[in-house]
């Protein structure tokens, strides 16, 4: 009865300690939960989350300080993912952050360009080339169409466009209705 | 490794159908000249999307065979001048693919005298070093004229090892397409010759010529020019079994040899060498007329044609003139499909040119496209997995696209589909499955495009944050240096103010001296 006693005593303690040592040798890596939360972020660094780049909200997620649809480049495939992340249920996007839109490129008129780098200064990803009173440019396959480079424009020169994306075929369930089953040809 | 043994005995791929064939519908009018047409349009942008370097002006005259375009590298197609006459503008033209896309074409204003430059013929080429060869290919403008347009120089040139056997394709599986027929039954001793210059530019030592048991006449016509071929060079041909795709590279291999190309790598890493028919007579014009590609064959058939035939037909022809040299479209067409009915595309409008890939123009009527019957759920039947002949899994591909799972997709090898449409064609729910892999492919394209803009932004962004920071601890320090020089100022004014001080009271403790 009572080595019995001593004997679970033991292997509890022994089981206790080898726990605790566990615990404190894997400690729940903080930092690993932001990396894996910003890798599901778009990088847009667009600010819309009301936190300065994509970094800082993961970080604000992960400390539990904001929610998980405030970022409107992801959209609710974004706030999906997150959810799946984190284990929680997934809501709509917060609209009060702005609405997902498809994916634009900054265009600066090279005509209305002052060169006044403003716009140099504000993009948070260095994709705007150009020198003071040179003319800038877009590097168009670094854009993330942020538009962060709108509001400090003294002269209004840039313009977003589509960004041109290599061609996909619909799908073809949504595909059915304008699929040529019968194409107009002129017949000769 | 060893050397394969190819065409000794024949082989299986996996899958594949037995399709009615419709060759005959092409193949009974002679094989004549498109007239030749006013306005010839030639794409400046290739399948990569790259624009040709323009070596010529507008308003430039220009005659049959003159050079364009530049190559930078082989993998770059020389385009030359399909007939005598003057350099119009760039002009946009409905593009083949993607459908609804336009294209940047040198727009070619023809004098109708067809005048040519003079031809550079290579004699004794046998004697020649290959690379000689690829080059001369490569500035004659030579590209797989099979339909997938690959630049032959770059076929022929790469990091592999030797090249044991060259075949020559002239199985042409899909039902209706008949150019390569027409090609070996009205030019069998140019095919043969053609297929030498190829597997000596290669450095093969034996060739091998694949073509259908079906292909009536064709066989005895090669077999006899093979036997009268001046040309000392080990050449074999080899009838296969006519199942579709065996006219797919990796399939005729397989058939061939009972080798399986790897997914990753090429028909080079087996040592062999797969070209068209018609790449072998066009690289023998190259070599032995010194002429540059400017016309291939194309079958214009169909039951929506008035007069199917054969045509030679300059490159950069726009194909309504095919249709009109065809006796044009009966009233019941439907729908214009570029190459077989297998695994062409359908064209949206007759404006766009003949480029060298065109190696068909399908007619279809208005009944035959229709679609007679629902699309309805996948029943598991495996009828798509028992023909298809990649050996992939084609209804578990649809389910993974259709729930959007497209990494899933990939995982399931999604990227060796060669969209021949043997699933498409048995699926007895009527599932359009090679459009829903298309979609799939280019779905999971963007997908990883996406992700990778989305990493180059996170590095850019990270890098200019470091880069803010380092600047804002530069500038900390320029602003402490100042405000030390700032406070030893001071320290120094102390000194001047200490000194003015002893001087006052000295000045006041003299009177009190007096």
């Amino acid at each position: 009865m009572m080595s019995a006693l001593l004997t679970l005593t033991a292997l509890m303690a022994v089981t206790g300690l080898v726990l605790l040592w566990l615990g404190r040798r894997f400690e729940r890596d903080e930092d690993s939960l932001v990396e894996r939360i910003n890798a599901l972020l778009p990088q847009t660094q667009c600010a819309q989350c009301s936190y300065p780049g994509c970094r800082p909200y993961a970080e604000a997620i992960a400390a539990g300080e904001a929610d998980i649809n405030q970022c409107p480049p992801g959209g609710d495939a974004g706030v999906q993912a997150l959810a799946e992340l984190l284990n929680v249920e997934p809501k709509p996007l917060d609209e009060s952050h702005g609405e997902h839109k498809p994916p634009v490129v900054a265009l600066i008129d090279e005509d209305r360009c002052i060169g006044c780098t403003l716009c140099i200064q504000a993009c948070p990803v260095d994709a705007i080339f150009g020198a003071a009173r040179q003319m800038h440019t877009v590097i168009e396959a670094e854009c993330t169409g942020c538009e962060l480079c709108l509001p400090p424009c003294p002269v209004d020169c840039i313009d977003l466009i589509d960004r041109p994306e290599p061609y996909r075929p619909p799908r073809p369930d949504q595909a059915a209705a304008v699929a040529p089953s019968v194409i107009p040809l002129r017949v000769a | 490794m060893s050397t394969p043994s190819v065409g000794e005995t024949l082989h299986a791929f996996p899958g594949g159908l037995t399709l009615r064939h419709h060759k005959q519908v092409a193949c009974q009018s002679p094989l004549r000249h498109l007239p030749l047409s006013a306005h010839y349009y030639l794409p400046i942008t290739d399948r990569r999307g790259q624009t040709a370097e323009l070596i010529v002006v507008e308003g430039q005259s220009v005659r049959r065979g003159q050079v364009l375009t530049r190559a930078r590298s082989d993998f770059d197609i020389v385009t030359h001048a399909p007939t005598s006459g003057r350099i119009g503008s760039i002009v946009r033209r409905e593009g083949i693919w993607p459908p609804g896309s336009w294209t940047d074409c040198i727009h070619l204003e023809a004098d109708g005298l067809d005048s040519a430059v003079e031809a550079e013929p290579l004699t004794e080429w046998f004697e020649h070093d290959r690379y000689r060869l690829i080059d001369r290919l490569r500035d004659r403008g030579l590209a797989g004229l099979g339909g997938a347009i690959f630049p032959t120089a770059a076929k022929l040139r790469g990091d592999w090892g030797p090249i044991h056997a060259l075949i020559l394709n002239g199985a042409e599986c899909e039902p209706w397409i008949a150019c390569d027929e027409m090609l070996m039954r009205t030019r069998s001793d140019e095919v043969v010759r053609g297929g030498i210059v190829l597997a000596r530019a290669a450095g093969a030592s034996e060739m091998v010529i694949a073509i259908e048991d079906q292909m009536g006449e064709v066989g005895q016509r090669l077999s006899d020019a093979i036997d009268t071929c001046p040309i000392d060079f080990p050449v074999r041909l080899v009838r296969v079994d006519k199942i579709y795709p065996e006219g797919g590279e990796r399939q005729l291999i397989q058939v061939l040899t009972g080798l399986e190309v790897p997914f990753d790598g090429l028909p080079q890493d087996l040592g062999l060498l797969c070209h068209n028919v018609a790449t072998a007579v066009a690289a023998l014009e190259a070599i032995e007329a010194g002429r540059a590609l400017t016309e291939r064959i194309v079958t214009v058939t169909g039951p929506g044609i008035r007069q199917p035939q054969n045509l030679i037909v300059r490159i950069g022809t726009p194909i309504s003139e095919l249709i009109e040299a065809a006796g044009g479209l009966t009233g019941d067409a439907g729908r214009l499909i570029l190459g077989g009915p297998m695994s062409g595309n359908a064209l949206p409008s007759d404006r766009m040119p003949v480029n060298k890939g065109s190696n068909c123009l399908l007619v279809l009527t208005a009944a035959q496209v229709e679609r007679v019957q629902p699309v309805m759920p996948c029943i598991n039947c495996g009828e798509c997995v028992r023909v298809c002949p990649a050996s992939l899994l084609p209804q578990q591909l649809f389910r993974m696209i259709e729930g959007e799972r497209l990494e899933a997709a990939a995982d399931l090898n999604l990227f060796d589909c060669i969209e021949c449409g043997c699933c498409a064609q048995v699926c007895p729910s009527h599932i359009p499955l090679v459009d829903w892999y298309r979609h799939g492919k280019a779905a999971r394209r963007l997908e990883q495009l996406d992700q990778r803009r989305a990493a180059l932004a996170r590095r850019r962004h990270e890098a200019r944050e470091a880069r803010l920071e380092k600047e804002q601890i530069e500038r900390e320090a320029r602003r402490e240096k100042r405000r030390q020089k700032l406070a030893e100022g001071s320290k120094a004014q102390d000194e001047i103010r200490a000194a003015i001080e002893r001087a006052k009271r000295k000045k006041h403790s003299d009177p009190s001296a007096e």
